[in-house]
Parts: C-alpha cells; sequence; structure tokens
C-alpha cells in the first residue's frame, strides 16, 4: 500500500469537490440581463387598455419610448395566461395610482396574447390603473431580451435601463426602485435636456420641459 | 397504517446497513469466517425490508392514500392504474425508494451466488454495497422521505406530470437506466473489494465480476435507447438527442464502461493495462454518482432536473467521500498493478484496443467538460454560457467515427501480429459493403464529409463483423457436417463472448445508419390546412381529414385525424393529438409517429382552430430511424448472448490454443 | 364511424369541455413552472376551454410578416440561412432546445425576428450579435471561441493529439521489449 501516492491523489479531489460546491449556491435559471446601464431599446405600441382616471391614455393612442423621457418608466410584460402575473397585479395597479402626477410612467406591455383576452384579464383582476399596449409578434419583448413573465424593466429618466426584475414585483420593490430613480431624475433631467434632441429621432421639445 | 409500516421498514434497513457495514470488516479482520453468515443476513435482510417498504408505496399509490406525502404529490385518481404504479418513479422522493430497491436486489443477488467463494473479496464487495446502500437509506429518512404524513389527508392529489402520463415507455426507461446505472455499483464493490482483500494484482476477481458489468452495461445501453425512443415519440421535435445534461449523465459512464468492456480483454490475455482498467472501472461508478447528482441537484439546469433543495449537499457529501476513498485505494494499490508491457508488433489487435481506449477516454472527456463547462465559466467568469448541440456534435463526432471504423478492423486485427494475405482476406467484405453504402448515401445526395464517413465505416464494421459469423460457421459445416442454421447457433454458444461482441457491433452499426440518415436526409415542413387539403414531404403526401375532440380519464385531447395518402388510396391513418391536463395551463403537443422500415412519417399537431376549420401541422419524414430502435435490441441481444453461460465443449476438439498459427479460428 | 357521429362527438367534448372550464378554479397547482414555461407560451387559454391559438396567431403572424415581401416569405435559400442560424441560438423558454426545433411560441417568434434580420441584409453574425445584446452569452448554444472559451475547444484537441503521441511513445518501447514465447493466455469462455 503505497501511503504517500494515495494520499496526493486523494487531495486531487479537492478542487473538483470545491467546484461542485460552489455550484451548489448558484440558481442555474437566473440569466443577468445585459440590459441595465444601456439605452433601453426604443418602441411605439399602441394602447388597448386605456387604464384609468389621470393615468388613462385613450386606446388606440401610440406610445413612443421617446416622447417618456425625462419621465422614470415602469415598463411591465405580463400576459392573461400568466398566473404568476395576477399576484402582482393589484400592487403594480395601487402603487401606480399613489405616483400620479409625478414624473412616472406605468406602462403594461402584452407578451403573446389578444387583447381582447388581456381586457377581459383586466377586467376580472378589478381593473388597471395604468394603460397597457399591445406588442404583436413579441418584438419589442425580444428586443427587451424577455424569456417569461412577468417581467418588470425599470427605465431612468434619460431612457437607460435601470434594474430588470424578473418574476412578479411587490409594492416594496416598485417604490423603492422607483423613489431611487425619482432622486437621480432631476440631475438627469437637467443634464438630459440639452443631450436630447441629438440622441433621439422625431423627439419633441415636450420632453426637455416640467418634467 | 401504510405509511408507518415502509417508513420504519427503511429505519430498520437503515439500521441493519449500518450494523452489517461495521461487523463486516471487524468479521474479515478477526479471520472469523463463520461471522461472515451474520453480514451476508444484513445484506437480505436489507433487501427484505426494502422490498416491503416499495411495495407498500406501491400500494399507497394504487390505493390512493393521501395521507403519504409522496403520493399526495404525484397521485391522482383520475390517473390510469398504469401510470399510477409508475409514478414510483415519476418524482425524486420515489425514485429514491425505486434506487435502494434495485440496489438492494444487485447486493443480495451478489451475495447468494458468490456466498461460497473463498478469500475477502465477497466480504468487502457485499460491506462496500451496504455502505453504499447506507447512503441512500439516509436520503430516505432524510431530505427525499416519501413518507411524511400529510395532515389534513386531502381528497385527491394533482397527478404525476403529465409529460410522464403521455406515452408507455415512461414504464420502461426509468427501470432499465436504475438497472443499468445502479448495476454499476457491482463491479464497483467487487474493485474496492479486491483492493482492500489485497485480491487486486490477480485477475480472478475480474472473472467473478465479469457477468454483472455486461448485465448492468446491456440495462444501460437499453435504457438510453429507450430514453432516446420515448423523447422521440413525445416531445415533438423529432429529435431523439439533445445532450441535455441529464442525458450526457447517462451517457458519459456508458463510454467509460464500454471502454473497460474492451480493455479488460487485453489485460486477460496479456496481462497488461491492469492499472488503466481498474481506473476505468472505478471511474464508471464513480461518474454515475457525479451524474446523479447533477441530476438531483440543481446545479444544472436541465429537462429532466428534479427539484432542488438539500439533497445537492448530501450528493456533494457522498461524491466526496467517494472520490476520495476511491483515489485514496487506486494510487495505493498501484504499485502492485504495474505489469510490463509487451507488444509483438504495433500491427494487432492490442493497438487496436489501445486507441479503443484512447478515443473513448477523449469522447468521454469532452462530452464531460461540456456538461460542466457552463459551472466553469461561471467560476471564472462570473458569465452564463450554453453549452449545447451545436458544440457537442462538432466536438464527438470525429471520435465516433474513429471508433466505428475500429469496430470493424478491430475484429480483423488478431493478437499479437497481423499477417498481410491473412488481414486483407478478413477485411475485403468489409471494404466493399462500406464502399456501397458510402457511394449509396452520396447518390441520395449526402455532401457533408462525416456523414459520407459514417455511412463508409458502418458499412465496413458490418462487412467484417458478418464475416466473422459466416466464416465461422461455414467451417462448423465444413467439420462436423451441421445445418448452416444449427452450425451458427454453435458457433455462438461455443464462444458467446465474441460472438456477443459481434453481435453489439452489428447493433451499434445499425444504430449508426439510423442516426447518420435521420441527421442527413430528414425533410420537414409546416402547413396550415384545411379538410381534404394536403402536404407533401419528401414525396409522402399527408391529408387533413378532420379534427376532433375527446374526453378521457385523466385529461381532454383534442387531435387531427391525418391520412397518409398512397396515390388515391389511404395508406394509413395518423393523429396528432394535444393533450389538455387541468393542472396546466398550456396543452402538452402529443405527435404521432408511423415507422415503416425505410423511415418515420412524424406528425405534431402546432395549432387548431376552435372550430376545427383548419390545422396547423408539422409533418417530418425521419428516414431510417427505426434501425435506432432495432440496432438497440440487437445490442441488448449482444450482452445478452455474452452473459449466458456458454456450451461446454466436451465433444469438439479442444479449444485451449497453445500455437499461435491458429489465430484464425480462436479467439 | 361515420363522419356525422364523429363531428357530435367532437362537439359533446367541447361542450363538455366548456362546461369544465367555468369551474377550474385558477389556483391550481403551478408545480410544473420549469417545464411549462416553455408550454405556456402556446395556447394562452385554459385548458378546459380548448381554443387554440391560429385563430389569433394566425392574425398576429400576418401582422408581423408584413416586413417580409411574397418572395421572401417562401424563399428557399432565406429559410436555409435562417435555420442555420436558429440552430445556433437557444430557446429562452425551453431547455436547451435550439430555436429552429422548438415549438414554443416565443421560439417561433424569435426565428421570425432571425428571417427578417436576414432578409434585411445583417450577416449571421450580426443576427446573433443582436440576441446577445438582448439576451447575453447564453442564447449562443455554443460558446463563443475566444477568451477562456477557448479551453473546452481546445482540450478535447490537445487530449486527442497528446494521447495519440503517448501512445505512439508506448507501442514503441514495447515492441522494443523481447516478446515471450509464449501466446495469448489462453481464455475459456465461462471465465
Amino acid at each position: 500500500m503505497n501511503w504517500k501516492r494515495a494520499s496526493i491523489a486523494a487531495a486531487t479531489a479537492a478542487p473538483v469537490i470545491g467546484l461542485l460546491a460552489w455550484g451548489l449556491t448558484r440558481d442555474p435559471n437566473s440569466i443577468p440581463s445585459p440590459l441595465p446601464g444601456r439605452e433601453a431599446p426604443t418602441f411605439a405600441l399602441q394602447v388597448f387598455a386605456p387604464g384609468q382616471g389621470d393615468l388613462a391614455r385613450p386606446a388606440g393612442d401610440t406610445v413612443r419610448l421617446a416622447d417618456l423621457r425625462g419621465k422614470v418608466v415602469v415598463l411591465n410584460f405580463w400576459a392573461s395566461w400568466c398566473l404568476a402575473c395576477r399576484d402582482e397585479h393589484s400592487a403594480l395597479s395601487d402603487v401606480a395610482l399613489s405616483y400620479a402626477g409625478k414624473p412616472v410612467q406605468f406602462l403594461g406591455v402584452l407578451y403573446n396574447d389578444v387583447p381582447d383576452k388581456g381586457t377581459a384579464w383586466i377586467a376580472e383582476m378589478g381593473g388597471q390603473s395604468y394603460p397597457s399596449v399591445d406588442d404583436p409578434g413579441a418584438r419589442v419583448a425580444i428586443d427587451y431580451g424577455l424569456y417569461g413573465v412577468p417581467e418588470t424593466f425599470f427605465l431612468d429618466a434619460s431612457g437607460r435601463v435601470a434594474y430588470k426584475h424578473t418574476g412578479p414585483v411587490t409594492q416594496g420593490v416598485v417604490r423603492f426602485k422607483v423613489d431611487s430613480l425619482l432622486a437621480a431624475a432631476p440631475q438627469g433631467t437637467r443634464q438630459a435636456a440639452p443631450a436630447a434632441p441629438a440622441a433621439e429621432t422625431g423627439a419633441n421639445s415636450k420632453t426637455g420641459k416640467g418634467q | 397504517m401504510t405509511r408507518l409500516l415502509a417508513f420504519n421498514a427503511i429505519v430498520v434497513a437503515l439500521a441493519v446497513t449500518t450494523l452489517g457495514a461495521i461487523f463486516g470488516p471487524i468479521a474479515v479482520r478477526k479471520g472469523r469466517r463463520d461471522w461472515l453468515m451474520y453480514l451476508y443476513a444484513a445484506v437480505y435482510t436489507n433487501f427484505a425490508l426494502v422490498t416491503l417498504s416499495t411495495l407498500a408505496l406501491i400500494y399507497g399509490l394504487v390505493s390512493h392514500d393521501f395521507s403519504i406525502s409522496y403520493v399526495a404529490q404525484v397521485g391522482s385518481r383520475a390517473t390510469p392504474t398504469f401510470y399510477t404504479i409508475i409514478s414510483l418513479w415519476g418524482a425524486l422522493e420515489g425514485s429514491i425508494v425505486f434506487w435502494a430497491w434495485v440496489l438492494a436486489m444487485y447486493a443480495a443477488a451478489v451475495v447468494w451466488f458468490n456466498r461460497k467463494r473463498e478469500g475477502n473479496l465477497v466480504p468487502y464487495a457485499a460491506v462496500t454495497l451496504l455502505v453504499v446502500a447506507l447512503f441512500f437509506h439516509i436520503l430516505l429518512v432524510g431530505p427525499a422521505n416519501p413518507f411524511l404524513p400529510v395532515f389534513p389527508v386531502p381528497f385527491d392529489g394533482p397527478g404525476p406530470n403529465p409529460l410522464l402520463q403521455n406515452h408507455i415507455l415512461m414504464g420502461v426507461h426509468p427501470p432499465l437506466l436504475y438497472l443499468g446505472y445502479v448495476g454499476l455499483t457491482v463491479p464497483f464493490a467487487f474493485a474496492v473489494g479486491a483492493m482492500l482483500s489485497g485480491e487486486v494484482a490477480d485477475d480472478g476477481w475480474i472473472k467473478v465480476t465479469r457477468r454483472w458489468t455486461i448485465t448492468a452495461w446491456g440495462f444501460l445501453t437499453a435504457a438510453i435507447i429507450a430514453g432516446m425512443w420515448w423523447s422521440y415519440e413525445v416531445l415533438g421535435w423529432g429529435g431523439y438527442w439533445a445532450w441535455d445534461p441529464v442525458e450526457n449523465a447517462s451517457f458519459i459512464p456508458w463510454l467509460t464502461c464500454t471502454a473497460y468492456l474492451h480493455s479488460v480483454m487485453v489485460q486477460e490475455r496479456r496481462g497488461m493495462l491492469k492499472l488503466w482498467n481498474l481506473n476505468l472501472m472505478v471511474g464508471t461508478f464513480v461518474l454515475t454518482i457525479l451524474g446523479t447528482f447533477l441530476t438531483r441537484s440543481g446545479i444544472i439546469s436541465s429537462v429532466h432536473a428534479f427539484t432542488q433543495g438539500t439533497i445537492g449537499y448530501y450528493f456533494l457529501a457522498f461524491i466526496g467521500i467517494v472520490l476520495v476513498a476511491t483515489l485514496f485505494l487506486v494510487a495505493g494499490n498501484s504499485d502492485k498493478l504495474a505489469s510490463d508491457g509487451r507488444l509483438d508488433a504495433p500491427l494487432s489487435r492490442e493497438t487496436a484496443f489501445l486507441l479503443n481506449n484512447l478515443f473513448f477516454t477523449v469522447f468521454m472527456f469532452t462530452v464531460l467538460i461540456g456538461t460542466l463547462f457552463p459551472l466553469v465559466a461561471e467560476a471564472v467568469r462570473g458569465v452564463k454560457v450554453s453549452v449545447g448541440e451545436p458544440f457537442f456534435n462538432k466536438m464527438t463526432l470525429p471520435m465516433m467515427v474513429a471508433l466505428i471504423f475500429l469496430m470493424g478492423v478491430g475484429p480483423a486485427l488478431p493478437w499479437k501480429k497481423a499477417a498481410g494475405p491473412e488481414l486483407k482476406g478478413k477485411l475485403l467484405p468489409g471494404a466493399i459493403l462500406g464502399v456501397l453504402f458510402a457511394a449509396a448515401a452520396l447518390v441520395a445526395g449526402a455532401r457533408g464529409a462525416y456523414s459520407v464517413l459514417a455511412f463508409l465505416f458502418a458499412g465496413f464494421a458490418l462487412g467484417v463483423n458478418v464475416r466473422e459469423f459466416v466464416v465461422g460457421a461455414n467451417a462448423r459445416v465444413r467439420a462436423h457436417g451441421e445445418s448452416w442454421l444449427v452450425a451458427l447457433s454453435r458457433l455462438v454458444s461455443g464462444n458467446r463472448r465474441r460472438y456477443g461482441g459481434y453481435t453489439a457491433h452489428i447493433g451499434v452499426v445499425l444504430v449508426t445508419l439510423g442516426v447518420a440518415a435521420s441527421s442527413t436526409f430528414k425533410q420537414e415542413q409546416e402547413a396550415t390546412l384545411k379538410p381534404g387539403e394536403s402536404i407533401t414531404v419528401a414525396g409522402h403526401t399527408l391529408r387533413f381529414k378532420a379534427a376532433w375532440g375527446r374526453e378521457e380519464q385523466q385529461r381532454q385531447v383534442i387531435g387531427a385525424t391525418m391520412e397518409w395518402m398512397d396515390g388515391e388510396r389511404v395508406r394509413a391513418t395518423i393523429e396528432p393529438r394535444m393533450n389538455y391536463y387541468p393542472t396546466q395551463d398550456a396543452p402538452v403537443p402529443t405527435p404521432e409517429v408511423k415507422s415503416t422500415l425505410r423511415g418515420d412519417i412524424y406528425l405534431n399537431l402546432m395549432a387548431f382552430k376552435q372550430d376545427g376549420s383548419n390545422v396547423t401541422v408539422k409533418v417530418i419524414w425521419e428516414p431510417l430511424v427505426p434501425w435506432i430502435w432495432m440496432g438497440g435490441l440487437v445490442l441488448c441481444l449482444g450482452a445478452l448472448i455474452g452473459v449466458l453461460p456458454g456450451r461446454k465443449r466436451t465433444a469438439d476438439a479442444p479449444v485451449v490454443v497453445r500455437a499461435p498459427a491458429l489465430a484464425e479460428a480462436q479467439p | 364511424m361515420t363522419q356525422a357521429r364523429m363531428r357530435s362527438r367532437a362537439l359533446i367534448g367541447l361542450a363538455t369541455a366548456l362546461k369544465l372550464a367555468s369551474g377550474v378554479a385558477v389556483g391550481a397547482a403551478s408545480v410544473l413552472m420549469l417545464t411549462s414555461g416553455e408550454l405556456r407560451a402556446q395556447a394562452p387559454d385554459l385548458p378546459a376551454a380548448p381554443q387554440g391559438a391560429p385563430q389569433d396567431s394566425g392574425a398576429l403572424r400576418v401582422k408581423v410578416q408584413g416586413t417580409l415581401t411574397d418572395a421572401q416569405k417562401n424563399d428557399p435559400v432565406l429559410d436555409a440561412a435562417t435555420s442555420a442560424v436558429a440552430a445556433t441560438l437557444r430557446c429562452p423558454v425551453c431547455q436547451g432546445v435550439a430555436i429552429q426545433d422548438s415549438p414554443s411560441e416565443l421560439a417561433q417568434q424569435m426565428r421570425m425576428v432571425v428571417k427578417e434580420q436576414l432578409a434585411a441584409g445583417k450577416t449571421a453574425d450580426e443576427v446573433k450579435a443582436y440576441f446577445v445584446s438582448k439576451y447575453g452569452e447564453w442564447i449562443l448554444l455554443e460558446p463563443q471561441a475566444h477568451g477562456f472559451n477557448i479551453v473546452i475547444y481546445a482540450l478535447p484537441v490537445l487530449l486527442v493529439l497528446g494521447g495519440a503521441v503517448f501512445l505512439v511513445f508506448i507501442v514503441r518501447k514495447w515492441t522494443a521489449v523481447t516478446p515471450t514465447t509464449a501466446g495469448p493466455a489462453a481464455v475459456g469462455d465461462d471465465d
């Protein structure tokens, strides 16, 4: 029995075990998104669910990301067939109301679904305070690197993706993110205004003022 | 009541295995052979107890006893009885029970058939098996306990995962897999037993192990083929192998085991490669544990993966112990296993086996690092990457093709030294057949280098291996005047290992042809059809007749009746479906396949209109796919031939060879 | 079985299903999130109301295919190029399958994006780079061969070459030894 060789050989197991042990602490299913920190992909989508009261937009209106520059944007991808979306629906709707009058835009984006079913779902859930747009063919979803619903993107006032949240959000998460982006926003807006016309195509001067 | 019975049986089994594992080495060290019967009694008792527990769990499933946590998890009153019984292995906890049972059965069988053997090999092997069994018992009373109480007792349960109720092969693939995978514990136990008892330098223990290794290998081969068949029939994309991490986990030990089965022949005849073979045998078991760790720990995402949780840490601890102990033992015994390498000529069967070892090892290693790389890359770079089909196909095809070539050359090369004219005679039929196959492939449109090579070498290997049977049988007919069939059967029974091996080679050729043809010549198309409209793929016309719906015991089914036309005549009716289960918010598409010898018509229902006015179907023409399943059958036949006891050759001419000149007719 | 009977059977089946639909509670176990993630994307409806996708997705597909000309829609060369690129991209909602092979809705839509970009003149590499910019390197089924990733491409090659060299060396060494007179050890079949 060659004890020396045996011990050395046994020691070589250490890096393998170490790697596997480290692997147990990782979640293979959570894929980090490359979008945060980069400019948010642009879109122009039609409203199908107008929302309620102050936050409402008429159905058929086109929402362009460029128009939202200067506001903090909460972009929530959902579908009527998505079970987990039901968990976050009331949270999002209530939080959106609480930011009425502030430079924050909540927007729902329908993913792989039919507007009629989306409207029916909203009615079943007791209404949605903010408008939802339709994304036919999942073009915008793919542009945002979506791989399931619900996913929520938080865009800062200068049009960059600040944070992506996978899975249902809670009121706490939304408030925390939006508040921190609002706190950063005023400086962002002032800096963005002179740069904005150059960076956007077809931008209107509305975005630079009073946001 | 059932729950308590089942659970306590495992608890007692845990105690019994612990006692046996402790007592066994004591009995051996003290040299008390009369005490060994207690060790063996522990093994038998373990089997009895685990059988009791397993039967109780099955009873609980069938009687819908939802007070048992596992039954509450996978049981349902709506599920047909067949699927209820096989849901035993449908989720994590039940599958560990099944593992423990198969292991207990193998351990009892090993002890029973070898109980009279002298020496300490069998006692130490039994102890090793008990230690492994102990680990699984710990899982069963710990993180993978299927017998937890459920209160209040629900009236019904969600039933097994719908994908596991869609096809009867769910009743076939897992048991075969366990019989193979768990069966590989036996050769490992013998190897450890040989090292602990000091018998490892002598080859006697390998002779004892041989049948167990081939048996486990045969089951594992069958399981892999059955798994390919099942995913082909169920998943809907017309493929049978996706290099999914769990598929790889079953394939990697198969590669080392196959390498071992070949390489050990060199050890038996020339006394070489002892340490290498020991590493292969022991490595196979370690890889099975690694494979099951990858499946069950949640460390790598896969379509097969069971739930995560603390079980990963238990498996990690077990792997750690097994790996450290194995490395320690093998390295410590390496001095005893040094052998004098001696070859007579470079062109010989020995060299072919050396190359065989190289290719199998590189193949195994490539699949292993490909499977683990996402983990390593994340550790080193912090970025998640994917390693999928394109990588594995690209990197393993060369090895596959090289191995098929060896499958033709190896049987033709004699031991020690090849003689020119003799060799040419053996290779000629294979060469002709190979060229014919390659030409046929080129004519049919194959242009890829690997594709043509695959056909070329498959034909070559087929020719060489079939020739062995033909020439051998003819020789017997001449020598003994038997009818050709009798000659063939006596030829095989006279040397089962050899002809079992050649049969297995023929099986591999069939599988290769099926894979090569379906990869190279597959055609698919999707179309939206109204009733009466047709779609034609690769010259085959499918006509849409009608869409329909029906209720089944556990689900609702929407289907489309498609007719495979032969001119105006309806050749066959094929009905792809979508199965709707109450617990799923989307249907499970269920393709239907019509098999012929030339290939499969594979239909998948992609979408339909509520009023049945049109459907969208995908039609795939898969040439020669049934040859894969047939080849699998032939492979298992080869294993069976190799395992069965041979004919005692008393009335025949003596078979022991002294002079090398008779290398032609003898192994 | 006559056509009429089959049809009425089907209608009865559908009617029963619709009846069940109103009773099915939504809070069913989402136990199978992993596997159903892909399946969910297909028929976005509760199972008991067997309404399929085509009525809706057919219309969607027409809308989206608006950027492709009719000729491009049926162009076999473009199809082949799309398939080639689609075979290298991983379906985000399935497990390890390429978007070329996956039946899920998202995979189909991604294929359409690939087709449109290729038709617009982008190269295969540019299309892949687009998806990597959205999903990360994970979306590629085969790691890009630079930096640390080279390891998995290099190691097998080094192994086989190194092994071959080692074998040549070993065979030379072992044939240099004078062979013994004894032939291969006799091996009985039942040993």
